[in-house]
């Protein structure tokens, strides 16, 4: 491996640009974390430059000190050839640089030229929004964002709202345009669009820094690609001249071996029966819009799918959080449509939750009654009114070393645990019963590739003894790893069910609600 | 018939500080600070109020500076919700209780005593905050002022990373809610009554906020239920001789918890609360 500072060991390509945007040894560290460790790279103009690294490698953190949001411990930032300070986001927009952020930063309630509006300098006092509303036209023919100006921000999808974004830095006239993570919202048909409207900007002679942990991606829209690790980076190289493998193992440190266990073959009788399920939002309105499906033992069903097309409403009825509407939801051959969370639990019903923090565990909990959420009240764990914690640390051990949960002690607080063994916690807790369905909601989300895999193979584990597994999640890839049968939400309904090995495209034209 | 009009012109007299105060919380609210110290900047505007005309002879200048009164105890308001981020809730009632406090130790001297030259009752602020009322909603719906105003109070986050500066906005915006809760105060001790008394507010300004909610923030609605509130609340001393004050008194909240209660579950987003209201603001915090 290079170390941080080592020369790239590639040839190096001549620069076709000029530079335009350079950090220099820039380093940022938060109480018990070096999130930047002496972090040099460059940005010419005309170039899309990936920044690749894990959750935690410290691409937004460096992405924040360039927009202003944190400041540098050390370290400088270059652009066009001087030395400036980045203080706030004016700053950076004073600067040219533009930010797309991962979360994005609208206010719902507006329209979208209120919202761009609001960051341009100039405009009228009285009705600015009519200049801006012909602005807005004009830029999204140049780039082909096309979107309506006047509509208010939650009438529009998560694609269309990232485009909001993306014409409001380049209004404000962003020559270096950051991009956090911009293809994990998108189905892959919205990424290719995106995709076009970068090398479009670059022909304009616009840089682009593209954050993601996609290796796809980088291969797919970057010139130039910096992969960073644990704060540092390991080394920056021309797309050109690397390959996906190369550039996995610059990421992880080591060489990776994607392959799964095979597949076992046949699956056992249905598990989970829903019938013509209907479940309201928090607003009232209908999430899950007559879902029918049935989930076997020894199967993985996947659900693919954007963000908010009723995912989270399904599973939560599904666990017996959020009431049903209508239709019937059997189990073990019960009809549990009633039934409380607990005692959905009680019937062996495993919940892998989408926010691992605020609903998987109590934070300022320790491992141990973590660990032991679900069976508290039950021998060996309680005797009578009492708790036994003698019995309840023994389990959480034996816990800790099945799961390689990395804990200073059972008596750690949860919440001082990394996300990645948050997540082992609560699978071991979870799947520690032995329970015959296992609904895991995003179970690796931002979690690194080692954590990923370890959990995969845990979900398969179960699968092959016999557990029903219904697996939602956006990465689309994790789907097509994990499925043996895939299904597509849109719009709150089941449109498709497909096989294993359904093409990434099919799917993605299905997530962009294009019924078959 | 002209029983009619006459209850109207109570309720237009009524109603003016109603009027005033809730302008001023629904500009502080929509920036996204609470200000739950209303009653106690309008008490402190109206002793101010009645001090400076009972000395200088002029009405409007108590009322002016009931205005720089009500914007300093404001100011606390600011310093406390925005720098140093604290509970908005909790430094608002303590603004209320120090407001009542502080008014009733400095009117000791003047207590009981009727104003030497007080302001006709429906002369000047009546159809001045009718006005203030109209550029206030053009401020806030059309300008870009006001575009930075609402996106502070949605989503601060936002704003900030288009580069708004949020504390300054929190800060003007709960100031001028200030100045103009003054003024309703003043409007209290030199024009509809005009005389000092301790705790002559007697809980207007928990209409005020009340009637910021029932208005749905707006400006131009705030009018309306101003005048439907200064109605009832003078019906209710006028038809005393047949049911009971309270009743009447406490229609305000009831309407508002009514209108809350609609809105929540029925209203349209417009008519919602801002989204980052009551919440402090702290870069980098998601």
């Amino acid at each position: 491996m290079h170390p941080a500072s080592a020369p790239s060991a590639l040839p190096s390509v001549p620069p076709s640009a000029p530079v335009r945007l350079a950090v220099n040894e820039i380093t940022k560290t938060f109480p018990g974390v070096t999130a930047n460790d002496r972090v040099t790279m460059d940005v010419r103009g005309g170039e899309v430059h990936a920044l690749l690294g894990e959750n935690g490698a410290g691409k937004t953190t460096l992405m924040n000190i360039l927009y202003g949001l944190y400041q540098p411990d050390a370290g400088e930032i270059v652009i066009d050839g001087r030395a400036v300070r980045i203080r706030s986001p004016r700053d950076a927009i004073a600067h040219g640089i533009g930010m797309v952020p991962q979360h994005f930063l609208l206010v719902r309630r507006h329209t979208v030229a209120e919202n761009i509006t609001l960051g341009l300098a100039g405009t009228r006092f009285f009705l600015p929004t009519r200049d801006v509303e012909r602005q807005i036209n004009a830029f999204a023919e140049r780039y082909g964002l096309r979107v309506d100006p006047r509509a208010a921000i939650w009438q529009l999808s998560v694609s269309e709202q990232q485009r909001v974004e993306i014409l409001k830095a380049l209004l404000r006239g962003a020559g270096i345009l950051i991009l956090d993570e911009p293809t994990s919202v998108l189905t892959p048909q919205e990424a290719t669009q995106l995709f076009a409207v970068l090398r479009r900007m670059k022909e304009e002679g616009k840089s682009v820094i593209f954050i993601t942990h996609k290796l796809d991606e980088v291969m797919a829209v970057a010139d130039r690609v910096t992969v960073m690790r644990k704060g540092r980076v390991v080394d920056t190289v021309p797309v050109a001249m690397t390959s996906k493998s190369q550039l996995a193992r610059m990421m992880v440190g080591h060489d990776v071996d994607f392959r799964l266990p095979a597949r076992r073959p046949g699956t056992g009788a249905p598990a989970l029966i829903a019938e013509d399920l209907w479940v309201q939002s928090d607003r009232g309105l209908p999430a899950v819009r007559g879902v029918s499906v049935v989930v076997h033992r020894q199967e993985i069903f996947g659900i693919a799918g954007v963000a908010g097309n009723g995912q989270r409403e399904l599973v939560e009825a599904l666990t017996g959080l959020r009431p049903v509407d209508r239709g019937r939801l059997t189990l073990g051959g019960r009809d549990v449509s009633r039934w409380s969370p607990r005692a959905m639990s009680k019937l062996g019903v495993a919940h892998i939750p989408e926010e691992r923090v605020r609903m998987g565990i109590v934070p300022p909990m320790t491992v141990t009654e973590n660990a032991i959420l679900r069976r508290y009240e039950e021998p060996p764990f309680s005797r009578g009114p009492l708790m036994d914690y003698a019995s309840a640390t023994r389990f959480a051990q034996q816990l800790i070393v099945e799961y390689s949960i990395q804990t200073p002690s059972p008596r750690t607080p949860a919440r001082l645990l990394s996300g990645g063994n948050i997540q082992k916690l609560i699978l071991a807790r979870e799947l520690a019963h032995r329970p015959d369905l296992i609904i895991a909601a995003h179970p690796t989300y931002g979690l690194d590739v080692s954590t990923t895999d370890r959990i995969h193979r845990l979900l398969l584990e179960r699968r092959d003894e016999g557990a029903a597994v219904l697996l939602v999640s956006e990465d689309l890839d994790e789907i097509r790893i994990l499925a043996d049968r895939i299904g597509v939400m849109y719009g709150g309904e089941l449109i498709a069910v497909m096989p294993a090995g359904t093409d990434r495209g099919t799917i993605g034209l299905l997530m962009a609600g294009q019924r078959p | 018939m002209s029983w009619l009009i006459d209850v109207l012109i109570r309720g237009v007299a009524f109603g003016t500080p109603l009027l005033w105060g809730a302008l001023g919380e629904i500009y502080a609210e929509r920036a996204g600070i609470v200000n739950l110290g209303v009653e106690g900047m309008m008490i402190l505007g109206a002793f101010f109020a009645f001090a400076v005309a009972q000395v200088s002879g002029h009405p409007v200048l108590g009322l002016a500076v009931a205005a720089v009164i009500g914007g300093s105890a404001a100011l606390l308001h600011a310093f406390v919700s925005v720098t140093l981020r604290a509970n908005q809730f909790v430094s608002g009632l303590a603004l209320s209780m120090l407001g009542l406090g502080l008014a009733g130790l400095l009117g000791r001297g003047w207590e009981g005593s009727p104003l030497r030259t007080p302001l006709p009752e429906l002369s000047v602020l009546p159809p001045l905050g009718a006005l203030l009322a109209i550029v206030l909603w053009i401020l806030l719906y059309h300008t870009r002022w006001g575009i930075i105003l609402r996106t502070t109070g949605e989503s601060p986050a936002a704003a900030d990373a288009m580069g708004v500066n949020v504390s300054l906005v929190r800060y003007l915006a709960v100031i001028f809610g200030g100045m103009l809760a003054g003024v309703a105060g003043g409007f209290l001790s030199v024009a509809y009554r005009p005389s000092w008394t301790e705790g002559m507010t007697g809980g207007i300004g928990w209409i005020v906020v009340a009637l910021a909610i029932f208005a749905s923030w707006d400006p131009l609605r705030a009018v309306g239920a101003a005048l439907l509130f200064g109605t009832l609340f003078h019906l209710s001393f006028r038809l005393q001789a047949w049911i009971p004050p309270e009743p009447l008194q406490m229609m305000p909240f009831a309407f508002t918890i009514l209108v809350l209660a609609v809105t929540a579950r029925w209203g349209a987003r417009k008519w919602q609360a801002p989204e980052a209201l009551g919440l402090p603001y702290l870069r980098g915090e998601r």
